[in-house]
């Protein structure tokens, strides 16, 4: 089974990555972007075939470590490897 | 009085540190490696500067899991002063020592040049040396120094006095112009609750001697002899 994560900054969190890419597709002359976040994106192969279980492992690896979770919000989904 | 210096892959500014411990204090430093499992007896342990493991996934995230750090993590709740310093500060942060986290700076520029800060406690081992209020030069050498936390946590570190240092200008005002990095209140470094652990984005061992162009350092590291023998 495998994990496909994305970590993004919550609300309200200074994205000055952001920011600059925006600022640079401006430049470029693309029109209409209001507004760009960047966050992460990470895939995790399991060896756990019960997605139950799995759940289970992905939320304990993106609260120990993956995902800071004063700054960063994670969302998953499970696909078949 | 023996101190330990925690050494991971990629820290840059530990030798300095060790440098700085040895010339001020007297004290005989170990060098501690990342993969050690145990500090020795220690009067004081110090996070050093530079970019373990390369920075990889988030600044000082994967420092704070190495197996030293749950080590370094006990020996903090029992009482053992523990100074983060920049890098260190980062690693402390994400190992839930320190609360908050240290963001790319809001320039998007890593920040290199002397900054202002005023020591704001001086009841930490690592200020007591220093007056209360004092406005310091100190360098700060980081891309990502600027600290964040959520409003409520902001406030409990103002209301029990944790923020311990604050950029400042000539006058001593934390105005926007003085803070090099978008930290939130102006913060430069914070202790824990039981003002044992502190951390700071600036660099105390790299002006401690005149040599180096200048002492305001110093004293954060004289602080630990003084807090030792009381």
């Amino acid at each position: 089974m495998r994990a496909r994560i994305r970590i993004t900054l919550k609300h309200g969190v200074l994205d000055p990555q952001g920011k600059a890419i925006e600022n640079a597709l401006a430049s470029l002359g693309f029109k209409g972007v209001n507004d760009v976040r960047q966050g992460k994106y990470i895939e995790v192969d399991l060896a756990e075939k019960d997605e139950g279980k799995a759940r289970e492992l992905v939320e304990q690896i993106c609260k120990e470590l993956l995902a800071n979770t004063v700054i960063e919000n994670y969302a998953y989904e499970l696909v078949p490897a | 009085m023996q101190a330990s210096v925690v050494v991971f892959p990629g820290s840059n500014c530990d030798r300095d540190v060790k440098v700085a411990i040895e010339k001020i204090t007297g004290a005989k430093v170990n060098m501690l490696w990342h993969a050690d499992n145990a500090v020795p007896q220690t009067d004081l342990i110090v996070l050093p500067g530079g970019f373990a493991y390369g920075d990889y996934l988030r600044t000082g995230a994967m420092a704070a899991h190495s197996p030293i750090m749950r080590d370094v993590v006990a020996k903090a709740k029992a009482g053992t002063p523990v100074l983060g310093i920049c890098n260190g500060f980062q690693v402390l942060c994400e190992s839930g020592l320190l609360p908050g986290v240290l963001m790319r700076n809001a320039s998007l520029k890593f920040v290199c040049r002397d900054v202002r800060i005023k020591v704001e406690r001086t009841d930490t081992p690592f200020t007591k040396a220093y007056a209360r209020g004092e406005i310091i030069r100190i360098p700060v050498a980081h891309g990502d120094g600027n600290y964040f936390a959520d409003t409520a946590t902001l406030d409990a570190l103002e209301k029990e006095g944790r923020v311990v240092f604050r950029y400042v200008d000539r006058e001593g005002e934390p105005t926007p112009a003085s803070n090099p990095n978008g930290s939130q209140r102006n913060i430069a470094g914070i202790c824990d609750e039981r003002r044992r652990v502190v951390g700071l984005m600036p660099h105390p061992e790299r002006l401690f001697e005149p040599l180096l162009g200048g002492t305001d350092g110093r004293k954060m590291f004289e602080s630990v002899v003084a807090s030792l023998v009381h």
